[in-house]
């Protein structure tokens, strides 16, 4: 019965689900010896270093450990403001 | 032709790399092959008695290495497979007694007279795992559908190619079916997905297997038992044979035959 409601509440989150999650962000830290704070802290001067050549939205950057095979490979996401929508002066 | 250098190893404890090692070992002199099971867990020693050959230990591992015993003199011979044998452990050493190129040297010398090296390595990342991994041609990793033991896994894939040895080869022990269909277990896909290596075997978890080592007997002399065939596909795999992948769900006519009479009809 508490399986039923679980799902009628959209918690029906079986455990080796959740222990697939758990370990796919484990071993990207393990294997990469980075941790989501250091992540974060490259997010932020990578940001500002980007920001000295061209204008970028701070809030759109993304920034991720991606796995292809046992090979990880980081992808960041950094959308430019259009030329057009800068505002002059 | 020279002999192939298995290594069995699996970075956490308890897996089952020695249950492994015995039965691939016990399955290749079934079909005729000539095989050495090497156990380097010195100071830890437990093929022996795996394969029920405790009582036969005169010279072991390290009496080899230090020379004070011919090599010949430290292999057992199996009591009912006469193409299989063991190298024992040393049981009051240390892993420091041995060192890489020793296992390198010792393993030359096995391959002339042998067809298959199979040595069950040590948990842990130290010297031990060093030792078992230095003279392999092919590294199988063990692991069970758990975290803890994915974990430990995908460290040791890690070592095994940085040390030149991969790729390794990923053996999925001990899967219940039953708590995989409930989502209760990771799956072999899932654990494959994680890892991300070639796979050599899947293995269900299986009762037969403790009254097997009970009596020191390996299980693929059994014929019945689900994990012996598991372990005979695997070593069949070993061979070169292209044998498909054993469905986790299926159960044998004699698993439902017993089930079915232990219920009472």
């Amino acid at each position: 019965m508490n399986r039923f409601f679980d799902r009628l509440l959209g918690r029906d989150q079986r455990s080796a689900r959740q222990a697939k999650e758990r370990m796919k962000l484990v071993l990207i830290h393990d294997r990469t010896d980075l941790t989501p704070d250091a992540l974060d802290r490259l997010k932020d001067d990578l940001i500002q270093v980007i920001s000295r050549y061209i204008e970028i939205d701070p809030s759109a950057v993304g920034i991720q450990v991606a796995q292809e095979g046992r090979e990880q490979r980081l992808i960041a996401d950094i959308p430019l403001r259009p030329v057009g929508r800068r505002k002059i002066g | 032709m020279a002999g192939k250098v298995i290594t069995v190893t699996s970075g956490k404890g308890g897996v089952g790399k020695t249950t492994a090692t015995a039965n691939l070992g016990a399955a290749l002199a079934v079909s005729g092959e000539r095989v050495v099971c090497v156990d380097a867990d010195i100071g830890l020693r437990n093929l022996d008695v795996v394969l029920g050959l405790e009582n036969r230990i005169v010279y072991d591992l390290v009496d080899v290495v230090e020379g004070r015993c011919r090599l010949r003199q430290a292999l057992i011979r199996d009591k009912r497979l006469p193409d299989l044998y063991l190298i024992p452990a040393a049981q009051t050493r240390d892993k420091s007694a041995v060192t890489p190129s020793d296992m390198v040297r010792l393993c030359n010398e096995l391959r002339e007279e042998h067809d298959w090296i199979l040595i069950d390595s040590p948990a842990g990342i130290e010297r031990g795992f060093r030792n078992a991994v230095a003279p392999a041609d092919t590294v199988l990793v063990v692991t069970n559908p758990e975290v803890s033991a994915v974990r430990d896994a995908d460290r040791i894939i890690g070592l095994v190619e940085a040390e030149e040895k991969g790729p390794a080869r990923l053996l999925i022990n001990r899967i219940r079916p039953n708590m995989v269909r409930r989502g209760d277990m990771l799956s072999a896909e899932d654990v494959l997905e994680l890892l991300a290596i070639e796979l050599i075997g899947m293995v269900p978890e299986d009762e037969n297997i403790v009254t097997s080592t009970n009596r020191g007997a390996p299980i693929v002399l059994d014929g019945k038992s689900r994990a012996g065939q598991a372990f005979r596909n695997i070593a069949r795999r070993l061979r070169g044979e292209d044998v498909p992948f054993m469905n986790m769900e299926e159960e044998s006519f004699f698993g439902r035959l017993t089930r079915f009479i232990r219920s009472g009809g």
